[in-house]
């Protein structure tokens, strides 16, 4: 066995205990505003903020931006900008709404609720996005218009086809399987979630291990047992914590009672059920998983953050940034179909005006999240963490009773704020 | 072992070739009908003013820019290169001014850009990356630390040694250094002509691009002199004094033909 101490490599310069964790200060500075926020609207709000009820309903409400911030990141990280996801996000919820209310029902004849309706229009609108997502990607690379224009026109433009599609008419209700993916009409119960919370921890400290040991093998430096088993803890209380308090959120006992009766059955006095986990929450977990092995683990992230960082390097590296810009965007158009589904699941119809401003929130999050908009940096939990704390913001401005134009005033100012907190902070660690 | 200049004494076939290159940028001829070549374990200095049209020639080479009109050969075979990858599968590597490195990666992923060592799962392996490069870095630049920070950390000869890393690891048989002491300080820049010279010695032939004729003298075999796109000539610097390459680069003229 190697004697650690003897090890060539010793780590000179760790002085404190964050460098000893090796934790982003970045991301501990976020996690503590978050925290300092949720605890402050829980004081205001006399204890409503932070019940099961309304963090159950803050996570299905962040996961549509969220999952579209995640594909922002490598839009922003590449020193582009996408404009168009949330008229985008439109035109695919509307081909969706179209294929489960007209196009599977009347066309192919197969009626409505028909059990393969939700898989071919959440097949379709993929397809869609992706497809749009792609020719974005194909204008601003090979063409070289910047992509401020490319999408400002798309949004312009998607935003109308999305209206051309539906005549402008709210379409729904839509394909009841379909509806799963929204949040409150697709939980997994208590006892699954559970299990799938034990599953991820073990995955979780599993990854820490190996990675741990792939360190050792080539005798670089590594964090002390200690440190290692704290992070252990930390990421298991949360990861198990987060099931616990989505479980905790019951059912209302009518809506138990009428799922009882729509099975045929009478439902038992006194009977409970949690919710359990979203699917559309495991829909975005999956995302950040991907994603995030995308962007650390695989040529196609390492190219991203290369181009965003020395354009001219990547390009002379050999690599076809053209068509990387095609990739990244076709991730982009996925995504904003993804969360289309999300989206109109959630609100179990298409409306006219799902995904207005969604561009400008889930670039606040991902900037937010510190993704550089002069290219090179960003990360997907960054994101997703910046689009919980808007939504945490909206929502319990809105529970404090703050009106309407004042919300947004305050989103606004938060957003500069934060990029200005962010200058200040980059240039104190020196990082560019 | 035979030495440069007797291999070309010989008739030997030149590693690389490149015969009546042209190219030009909006109507202006950066490059008008130039010829060099190079000779294994040979330097060739490329001289002259900025916009003589070296960087432009030798980016040719490299596959950064397309030519309009010449050919390359590489020893004796002609060869298309339209982009940076043909260059890399010519073994041909280009160490260039502005050090083209990625500022917000580590040294291993800069190394390694464009040509990760990747698992069996078809993900990137860090791990053995890290461990590659130091194990290059331990022979370039035996004092280098900064394996887990940001190449924008390091100083001008840490990163100049990340980019002749990568040139050198990836066994460059041409290599092309385009100003590679222009951002060093003196110390470094000694660094640099120590390893030009242990290049040299395994063999690979090196395009060496500088404005400094005192460094040319030093280190090159011979050297090509460019002045407004077009070849002054090529002379072996055994033949010729300081004073012979500076009338070359400001007067446009070969020595002799001034006296005559």
């Amino acid at each position: 066995m190697t004697d650690t101490t003897s090890q060539p490599i010793t780590p000179q310069n760790r002085r404190n205990l964050f460098q000893q964790l090796e934790l982003d200060v970045r991301l501990l500075g976020m996690i503590g505003a978050f925290i300092i926020l949720c605890i402050g609207f829980n004081l205001v709000t006399d204890g409503r903020f932070l019940t099961p009820r309304n963090i159950f309903n803050l996570t299905i409400q962040t996961v549509s931006v969220a999952i579209m911030a995640s594909g922002m990141v490598f839009v922003i990280v590449t020193r582009h900008i996408d404009l168009s996801v949330g008229a985008l996000l439109a035109t695919c919820s509307a081909v969706m709404a179209m294929t489960q209310t007209e196009f599977v029902p009347n066309i192919l004849g197969l009626g409505l609720n028909h059990p393969i309706t939700w898989i071919v229009a959440i097949v379709v609108g993929l397809v869609t996005g992706t497809l749009i997502g792609a020719f974005h990607g194909w204008m601003v690379g090979y063409l070289t218009i910047p992509a401020f224009i490319v999408t400002l026109g798309g949004f312009l433009v998607w935003r109308n086809v999305a209206w051309y599609l539906t005549d402008g008419q709210t379409i729904g209700p839509l394909d009841s399987t379909f509806m799963m993916f929204g949040g409150t009409n697709g939980t997994l119960g208590t006892s699954l979630s559970w299990i799938l919370g034990l599953v991820a921890t073990a995955l979780a400290l599993l990854t820490l291990w190996n990675s741990r040991r792939a360190k050792l093998a080539h005798e670089f430096p590594v964090k002390p047992l200690w440190a290692e088993g704290a992070l252990a803890v930390i990421i298991s209380g949360a990861i198990l914590g987060f099931v616990a308090i989505l479980n905790a959120y019951e059912i209302p006992s009518r809506r138990l009672a009428r799922m009882f009766e729509a099975r045929g059955e009478v439902m038992p006095e006194g009977f409970t059920q949690g919710y359990g986990l979203p699917i559309s929450v495991l829909i975005l977990i999956a995302v950040a998983v991907v994603m995030t092995i995308v962007a650390r683990r695989t040529r196609l992230g390492r190219y991203i953050f290369a181009t965003g960082g020395n354009p001219d390097a990547a390009e002379l590296s050999g690599i076809n940034t053209r068509l990387l810009t095609v990739k990244i965007f076709a991730i982009m158009g996925f995504l904003c179909a993804l969360s289309a589904v999300v989206a109109s699941a959630r609100l179990a119809n298409h409306s006219n005006d799902i995904g207005t401003l969604d561009e400008l929130r889930v670039i606040a999050a991902a900037v937010i999240g510190g993704t550089a908009l002069s290219g090179g940096f960003g990360t997907i939990y960054g994101a997703i963490l910046g689009a919980l704390i808007m939504q945490s913001l909206q929502s319990g401005m809105a529970m404090v009773g703050v009106d309407a134009p004042f919300q947004n005033i305050v989103v606004g100012s938060v957003l500069v704020a934060a990029v200005f907190i962010d200058i200040v902070y980059r240039k104190r660690v020196g990082a560019k | 072992m035979t030495t440069p200049k007797e291999l070309r004494a010989s008739g030997a076939t030149p590693m690389v070739e490149m015969n009546n290159i042209s190219i030009s940028f909006g109507g202006i001829k950066a490059v008008d009908d130039v010829s060099v070549d190079l000779h294994p374990g040979e330097v060739v200095g490329l001289l002259g003013h900025n916009g003589a049209g070296k960087s432009t020639l030798i980016k040719v080479l490299s596959g950064a820019y397309k030519m309009d009109s010449g050919e390359i050969r590489i020893n004796g075979n002609k060869v298309e290169i339209t982009n940076p990858r043909d260059a890399r599968s010519h073994n041909i590597e280009t160490i260039y001014q502005t050090l083209a490195l990625a500022d917000n990666l580590d040294a291993a992923s800069n190394l390694f850009l464009g040509r990760e060592i990747v698992t069996a799962t078809g993900l990137v392996n860090d791990a053995a990356m890290e461990a590659e490069c130091r194990k290059i870095m331990g022979r370039l630049n035996p004092n280098f630390r900064k394996f887990n920070e940001p190449v924008s950390a390091l100083s001008g000869g840490q990163r100049q040694s990340v980019a002749i890393a990568r040139a050198v690891y990836f066994n460059a048989k041409i290599l092309i250094m385009d100003e590679p002491t222009a951002a060093l300080g003196p110390h470094e820049t000694q660094m640099v002509a120590e390893l030009i010279q242990q290049l040299k010695a395994q063999g690979i032939g090196i395009f060496l691009i500088d404005h400094d004729v005192h460094a040319v003298m030093e280190l090159c075999d011979r050297a090509s002199v460019m002045k407004n796109g077009q070849l002054v000539g090529t002379v072996d610097i055994d033949d010729v004094t300081d004073d012979d390459l500076l009338s070359m680069i400001i007067l446009g003229k070969k020595p002799g033909e001034a006296a005559a």
